[in-house]
C-alpha cells in the first residue's frame, strides 16, 4: 500500500524566504529543511502565517524574496505543469478539506491516482486499504457531503497519503474534530513517517504536539512576528 | 504552448478523468441547441451558394450563347450592309444561325417603350442581326475588324457589357453564401466559448481541488474540451440532418418559380453539409481549448 521512501530523496527547502503583500510583509528570512523521515510542528498565532508557509511549500504561493527549493528544483524555475508534477509528491491536507462531492468517498481518494494517469486496478486495491487504514471501508460510496468533520480529515489525509508521496503537509488537520479523533489522525500520520515521509503540521493545539512527541522524534518550530524560530523547549 | 501530445491528451478518452467534471446540465443543453441550430442554417447557406453558383453559371450560358449585329446606315445603304454582314457572319467559325430580325420582331422589342403603334418604317431604326455563337465560339476581334471593312455601320454586341454586371452580382451572391456560412463558425465558436466559460467559472472549486492534488492545465482543459467538441458534435448532427431533411423538402425546380424553386442540392452537392458536424466540433475543439486554457491561466 504505502511505500516507504528512499533515504535521502528530495525535501522541501526553504532559504531566507520573505513573503509579502500589499504594502505589508508576512513572512521575513524564513528558512526551513525538510529532510525525508523528518517530522515538524509549525506553530504561532492565528495570522502569524502557518498556512501562508505551507502554501510556499506546495507552491501555492511564491516567495517575494529567497529561494524555495521542491526536490531539488528552484520553484522559481518551475512552469505550471512543473508545479503541478511537483504537487504529485506533495500531500496536502487542509483543515477545510475540500472534496468533488459529485464522486463518492473512495474516487476522491483516487483522485491523485487518476490525475497522474495511475489509476489502474493495482492502485484501484491501494485505495481499499486506505479506506480500510483510515476506517472509512463503510463510507466509501457516500457523498463527501454525508461525512462527518472526523471522517472528512480521514478521507483527506488518505487522499493525501494515495500517491505514496514523499513529503506531506497539514493545516490544522484536527482544527474540527474531536481529541480521540485527532490522536487517530496523528497515529496515522505518525505511521506515515516511519514509513520514511516528511510531515509538516501547522497547528496551535499543544496537546496533539506533546502527544507526538511522546511517540516520534519531533522538531517544534514557531512563527512569531513573521520569523521562524525553534519552538519546542517549553513543549 | 502545448505540443502536439497535449493537443491529442485533450480529446483522448478516459472515463475517469471525464469524471471529475460535474455533469453541468444547461451548459449542456445549450451547446447542443447553439450547435444544432447554427448547423441548420449552415445547410441552407450552403444550399444557398450552390443554388447561386447554378443561377451564375446558367446567366452565364444564356448571354453567351448569343449575340448581335447593329447596323445603322443610311436609308439606302442598310441593306447592303446587312447583307454583307449576314455574308461576314456566315464565313466567321463559331458563328451559326444568323439572321435579320423582321420588323415585326423589331417592333416587338420596341413595343413595351413605344406601345403597339410604332411606325418601324418611317423611323431611321438601325437593322438588328441576331446569332449564336457555337463551340469553339468565335473571334470577336477579328468579326469586329471585318465587319468595319465591309459593313462600316455594324456594331458587333457579345452581350460582354451585359453579362459582365451580372456575373459580379452572381459572385457577390456566391461570396455572401460564404460569409454567411462564416458568420455562423464565429457565431458557433462565440457561443461555445460563453458556454465553456460559464462550466468553467462554475467548476472553480473543482479546478482548485483538482490543482491541489496535482492536476495539470492539459489534464483539467480536457475534461472540458472534450465534452464540449462531443456536445457541439452531436448538435451539429441532429442540426445538418434537420437541414438536409428541410431542404430535400423544397419545391423542384420549376421554371416558372425562377430562383426560389431551385434552392435545393442537386447531385454531389448533398455532401457539403454532411462535413459540417465534423468543422463545428473542431470549431468547439478550439473555442473551449482557447477559453479554458484562458480560464486556467487566471485561475491562479
Amino acid at each position: 500500500m504505502l511505500r516507504k521512501t528512499r533515504t535521502g530523496s528530495g525535501v522541501i527547502e526553504l532559504q531566507a524566504v520573505e513573503y509579502g503583500y500589499g504594502s505589508g510583509t508576512l513572512l521575513r528570512d524564513v528558512s526551513l529543511t525538510l529532510p525525508a523521515g523528518s517530522f515538524h510542528f509549525l506553530t504561532g498565532p492565528s495570522g502569524a502565517g502557518k498556512t501562508t508557509l505551507l502554501k510556499l511549500c506546495y507552491l501555492e504561493l511564491m516567495a517575494t524574496a529567497g529561494h524555495v527549493t521542491v526536490f531539488g528544483q528552484d520553484a522559481r524555475r518551475l512552469d505550471r505543469t512543473g508545479i503541478a508534477l511537483a504537487r504529485q509528491k506533495i500531500g496536502v491536507v487542509h483543515q477545510d478539506c475540500q472534496f468533488l462531492d459529485h464522486l463518492s468517498v473512495a474516487d476522491n481518494i483516487a483522485l491523485p491516482l487518476t490525475v497522474s494517469g495511475r489509476d489502474d486496478a493495482a492502485r484501484r486495491k491501494d485505495v481499499v486499504d486506505l479506506l480500510a487504514w483510515t476506517g472509512l471501508t463503510e463510507r466509501a460510496e457516500a457523498r463527501p457531503p454525508e461525512l462527518s468533520g472526523g471522517e472528512r480529515q480521514r478521507a483527506a489525509l488518505a487522499r493525501a497519503v494515495v500517491v505514496s508521496p514523499d513529503v506531506i503537509l497539514a493545516d490544522e488537520p484536527t482544527g474540527n474534530i474531536d481529541w480521540e479523533m485527532s490522536l487517530r489522525l496523528l497515529q496515522l500520520l505518525v505511521e506515515l513517517n516511519r514509513l520514511g515521509k516528511a510531515i509538516l503540521i501547522a497547528t496551535h493545539d499543544l496537546n496533539l504536539i506533546r502527544q507526538a512527541k511522546s511517540h516520534v522524534s519531533a522538531r517544534v518550530l514557531r512563527l512569531r512576528a513573521g520569523r521562524l524560530e525553534a519552538g519546542g523547549a517549553d513543549l | 504552448m502545448t505540443s502536439p501530445a497535449s493537443e491529442i491528451a485533450l480529446i483522448k478518452s478516459d472515463v475517469r478523468a471525464d469524471k471529475v467534471v460535474p455533469p453541468t446540465g444547461h451548459t449542456a443543453h445549450l451547446t447542443v441547441l447553439a450547435s444544432a441550430a447554427m448547423a441548420f442554417l449552415a445547410v441552407f447557406a450552403i444550399a444557398l451558394s450552390f443554388a447561386v453558383n447554378r443561377l451564375a453559371d446558367r446567366w452565364e450560358a444564356e448571354l453567351a450563347g448569343t449575340a448581335t449585329v447593329r447596323v445603322s446606315a443610311p436609308a439606302g445603304q442598310i441593306e447592303a450592309q446587312t447583307q454583307a454582314a449576314l455574308r461576314a457572319l456566315g464565313q466567321t467559325p463559331g458563328v451559326t444561325d444568323a439572321r435579320a430580325l423582321t420588323d415585326e420582331e423589331q417592333r416587338g422589342l420596341l413595343e413595351p417603350w413605344f406601345g403597339p403603334d410604332l411606325p418601324v418604317d418611317a423611323l431611321p431604326l438601325p437593322r438588328l442581326i441576331e446569332f449564336r455563337e457555337v463551340a469553339p465560339g468565335f473571334d470577336a476581334t477579328g468579326l469586329r475588324l471585318r465587319l468595319e471593312a465591309e459593313a462600316p455601320g455594324a456594331v458587333l454586341d457579345d452581350h460582354t457589357r451585359w453579362r459582365a454586371p451580372l456575373v459580379r452580382a452572381a459572385e457577390r451572391l456566391r461570396t455572401l453564401g460564404v460569409l454567411s456560412v462564416g458568420i455562423i463558425g464565429i457565431v458557433v465558436a462565440a457561443l461555445i466559448t460563453l458556454a465553456a466559460s460559464a462550466a468553467l467559472a462554475s467548476n472553480r472549486q473543482v479546478i482548485e481541488v483538482l490543482r491541489l492534488i496535482g492536476a495539470t492545465d492539459t489534464y483539467i482543459a480536457r475534461a472540458f474540451v472534450r465534452r464540449f467538441t462531443l456536445r457541439a458534435m452531436l448538435g451539429a448532427l441532429i442540426g445538418t440532418a434537420a437541414g438536409m431533411a428541410a431542404v430535400a423538402v423544397l419545391p423542384a425546380t420549376q421554371e416558372a418559380g425562377g430562383f426560389l424553386t431551385g434552392l435545393g442540392l442537386q447531385g454531389p452537392e448533398w455532401a457539403a453539409p454532411l462535413v459540417l458536424p465534423a468543422i463545428i466540433g473542431l470549431l468547439a475543439f478550439v473555442a473551449t481549448r482557447a477559453a479554458a486554457f484562458r480560464a486556467l491561466r487566471e485561475l491562479r
